[in-house]
């Protein structure tokens, strides 16, 4: 099985930044925007957007934590069920721009999911997807706005994004298989 | 986190401090849910989910089809004859019945202690206990400790002290199996009479004095008293109860600054529980039934959300 | 028809044949005794290899005819009998109607007649209806066939009572069979009063329930100096009571069943209602006295209980399923792996409790010992064959075994009744 790092840490930050800038000039400035992050690496990636920007404007936007596994498709074909975690969005979505965060974007299900669930939070004015990684094959209809890297790879290859948050190591992005 | 591999949720004896966290855990997600304004998602869609209640009991009922709803199950309710006695259809020809209806999971009530047992054997759905005669109502048991956790935010050497009838109480065998597992100090404290023979076993203290129940106490559990205990020669009356074990405002004050009084309902004011009590600052009565809900769709989450 | 046994190795309760024998069987007794007797035409059983011992008898079984014969009927209930090598059984009267009056015992006897496989006794209930208010027409009783009487399934809970039930079955010669239970103390509970009815949430019936009873008819035994027999005794308190009363003299005898020897309270946590029985499974410490009371003999002898119940009646609630076990069949297998194998009992004990000791409490003076003279009931066993309880191999009507799926050791192998072969693997 061969293993390669598609990013280092710098490359990570480097991407982060760049995302942040699109969002920014987007969305022409913060107003009425809020980051959602999907859990686990995805709620890092937003917390890493917020700070981005926060250095780019010097104000923070609000920032939320969805718990999408109540929402995923499969629920009743896996044979090891996804341990719940609380849903974190201590703001009201309706009216507003919905930047949803994730690492990697694949077959677009996760995103579906998230999607269900937001809009049972609230009816947001518009949602944008932002991802460190989209890998391709997708399954449903969906893209993303914002891209840190597109990256082609083979349906049966694994994608690993390690963020030092919330995997105690450093980050990289590794493709593996 | 570790994994649930339980097909039922038949007694606490049988599920580990391991599981018991799982459970908790799940449940503190779930309680977000239920503060939304719409309080459902799809995680058991096409799920049914079958209440067979042998026994009258809206709460416990209504909490489980709040939660099977919250979760998008289907639900049904059977009321189950009292006994096979008094009925030609036995408790588990009912439940077959049932599961030729192909529901996929059964929460049952029964005053036979050892039903949910014999259902779980007889049957291939998952079942789930919500009070078998006097010996277990785990459900009820989880949302007790998810309180507790939830409030002072440890079960680990919390002192707790549940007063009343030990000797009928389902509640107070399920809360002894959990908390003792969780690391609690349990005192159980009642008339000689309605306790048990042997309750030591389950590693509590038993004593008669309830000050020296909730001396220090950290949780004060009232149970529900039953009239009928004075004509079955338990009791001689009802009053000598109130003097004896009522938790009034002036007892609780033995107990720590702050201790959460609790009850599983429904309590009978100024019998085991004085109304100042079971009202005032350090109720939290109700907060039981708001938690009950989350407890019990983390229970039907665990068992049913995976391939079953 | 006459029988030779050939090869016969004998067992006694005065002990072991030193060496093999012949035996002649006719007319219903045994002829004849001797190393080697010359053949006449006669049926030739050859019990090389096994152990030749008198026929076994119960002093307590539940035939549930008239009545319930959909749980087991007089011939159902005899078949499990031979099966098991019993050649005598005494049947309870907790029938419907109860066998209070000599009608209802000359029905079971020529039920039993005509069935002809094993000796029925019937034993006539102390009070009419067994309801503990009047005593029965005991002569009457007596005349009809009954050697014992008893309320079983009830204890006879009013002291007064028993006091004149005594007196009077004194006169008639009948022994009173006490079921040994107090009712106001045992309160309709399901399993025995421990710490383990306490996890489960059952209702206990404490031992004390029995021993009451116990207690207060060794009293009235001694003061009137009649004879009481207690039934299916549980407890290691039951155990030191009537211990004490024998050495003391009073005359009381006692029976313990296979399930109380064999199994304890534990078996109850699965909820399985083959487990429910009363008196109920105890705890270890009893099971052990009650072993230590069949090795000193403190209990008199083995009688399984048998109490049959449908597949309908037991799957039910634990607290709704009726008490009572299936135990013919498996008696002696059970008494080979739970007495004789860990060395409990000599196999000259196991004929004493099975069989010497049941025929000189009932009085039945050419039963209980193989010589000649005496009835020809035997029993043929062969004490290396491993079993497996099952469903499939059971012949009583009912099936409520906790047995079932268990590897005993030791089987019958035949049965001979007055002189007939009733039961043959």
């Amino acid at each position: 099985m061969s293993s390669v790092r598609i990013m280092d840490e710098d490359q990570i930050r480097r991407a982060v930044t760049r995302v942040a800038h699109e969002i920014l000039e987007r969305n022409k400035g913060l107003d009425g925007v809020y980051l959602v992050g999907i859990r686990t690496r995805g709620a890092v990636l937003a917390e890493r957007l917020r700070q981005a920007i926060r250095n780019i404007e010097g104000r923070d936007v609000p920032c939320g934590i969805l718990d999408i596994n109540l929402y995923r498709d499969d629920l009743a074909l896996v044979n090891k069920q996804p341990v719940i975690r609380e849903t974190l969005i201590d703001f009201d979505i309706t009216d507003k721009t919905v930047v949803l965060v994730d690492d990697v974007l694949f077959t677009g299900r996760t995103i579906r999911a998230a999607f269900d669930a937001l809009i049972d939070l609230g009816r947001p004015a518009c949602i944008q997807l932002a991802v460190l990684i989209d890998r391709g094959h997708r399954e449903l209809p969906i893209r993303a706005d914002f891209v840190g890297k597109n990256i082609p790879t083979a349906k049966g290859q694994q994608v690993r994004v390690r963020l030092s948050e919330s995997d105690a190591t450093q980050d990289s992005v590794v493709v593996e298989g | 986190m570790g994994d649930w591999t339980h097909k039922h949720l038949l007694d606490l004896q049988d599920v580990s401090r391991e599981d018991i966290e799982l459970v908790l855990d799940t449940a503190r997600s779930f309680r977000e849910v239920s503060e939304r304004e719409v309080k459902k998602v799809p995680a058991l869609r096409g799920r049914t989910v079958a209440m067979l209640f042998a026994e009258p009991s809206t709460r416990t009922r209504v909490s489980f089809e709040l939660a099977a709803k919250r979760l998008s199950a289907d639900t049904l309710s059977i009321q189950a004859a009292a006994s096979s006695l008094t009925k030609g259809e036995t408790i588990l020809d009912t439940a077959l019945n049932i599961q030729a209806m192909n529901v996929d999971l059964v929460v049952v009530r029964h005053q036979a202690s050892g039903v949910p047992q014999m259902l779980a054997a007889g049957t291939k759905m998952a079942v789930v206990n919500a009070g078998d005669g006097c010996r277990a109502h785990p459900t009820q048991a989880l949302l007790d400790m998810f309180t507790i956790r939830e409030k002072l935010g440890r079960l680990d050497n919390v002192k707790v002290a549940i007063i009343g009838d030990i000797l009928h109480s389902r509640v107070a065998r399920s809360n002894i199996a959990g908390l003792t597992k969780m690391g609690a100090k349990v005192t159980v404290c009642g008339p000689s009479t309605l306790l048990p023979i042997g309750i030591e076993e389950m590693g509590v203290e038993a004593v008669y004095d309830i000050n020296r129940a909730l001396k220090d106490a950290d949780v004060v559990m009232a149970l529900r008293m039953q009239k009928e205990r004075q004509q079955q020669s338990f009791l001689p009356s009802v009053a000598e109860y109130v003097r004896e074990f009522c938790v009034t405002a002036d007892r609780l004050k033995k107990a720590r600054p702050g201790a959460l009084v609790m009850h599983p309902g429904p309590t009978n004011r100024g019998i085991e529980i004085a109304a100042e009590v079971a009202d005032g600052p350090q109720s939290v009565i109700l907060e039981q039934v708001t938690n009950g809900i989350a407890i019990r769709m983390a229970v039907l989450y665990l068992l049913l959300g995976r391939k079953v | 028809m006459s029988i030779l046994i050939i090869n016969a190795r004998v067992v006694n309760a005065s002990g072991e044949s030193a060496a093999a024998c012949d035996i002649r069987i006719d007319n219903g007794r045994i002829e004849r005794m001797a190393p080697q007797i010359s053949r006449n035409g006669e049926q030739i059983i050859d019990a090389v290899g096994k152990l030749v011992l008198p026929g076994f008898i119960d002093l307590h079984v539940h035939l549930r005819e008239p009545g319930r014969e959909d749980k087991e009927t007089i011939a159902t209930g005899s078949q499990a009998a031979v099966k098991g090598g019993f050649t005598s059984i005494f049947c309870m009267p907790n029938t419907t109607p109860a066998i209070d009056t000599a009608q209802v015992v000359q029905y079971i006897l020529d039920q039993a007649r005509k069935v002809g496989l094993v000796n029925v006794y019937p034993v006539g209930a102390i009070t009419k209806g067994r309801a503990g208010v009047e005593i029965t027409e005991m002569m009457d009783l007596r005349r009809a066939g009954c050697l014992g009487l008893s309320d079983d399934g009830r204890g006879l809970m009013n002291a007064g009572l028993m006091r004149r039930a005594l007196e009077y079955a004194r006169m008639s010669g009948l022994l009173i069979m006490q079921h040994c239970e107090d009712e106001t103390l045992s309160n309709k509970g399901a399993m025995n009063e421990s710490a383990v009815s306490t996890l489960l949430g059952l209702k206990g019936d404490p031992l004390v329930s029995e021993t009451v009873i116990i207690a207060r008819d060794i009293e009235l035994a001694r003061y009137l100096s009649a004879r009481v027999h207690f039934m299916h005794i549980s407890s290691a308190r039951s155990v030191e009571l009537i211990r004490r009363a024998k050495a003391e003299g009073v005359p009381v005898t006692c029976e313990a069943t296979p399930h109380h020897f064999a199994l304890t309270e534990d078996l109850v946590k699965t909820f399985n209602t083959a487990a429910k029985v009363n008196p109920p499974l105890r705890g270890w410490d009893d099971v052990a006295a009650i072993r230590a009371g069949l090795k000193d003999g403190t209990i008199d002898c083995i009688a399984t209980d048998h109490a049959p119940h449908t597949q309908e009646d037991k799957e039910v609630e634990f607290d709704a399923a009726p008490p009572g076990l299936i135990g013919l069949e498996t008696a002696f297998g059970l008494v080979v792996k739970e007495l004789v194998n860990p060395g409990i009992l000599t196999m000259a004990q196991v004929v004493e409790r099975m069989s010497g000791a049941p025929a000189r409490i009932m009085g039945l003076e050419s039963k209980g010992v193989i010589a000649a003279g005496k009835d020809a009931d035997i029993v043929i066993v062969d004490m290396n064959r491993e079993w497996t309880v099952s469903r499939e191999d059971t012949v009583s009507k009912s099936k409520n075994s906790p047995f079932l799926g268990q590897r005993l050791q030791g089987r019958v192998v035949a049965t001979i009744c007055g002189g007939r072969v009733v039961y043959e693997e």
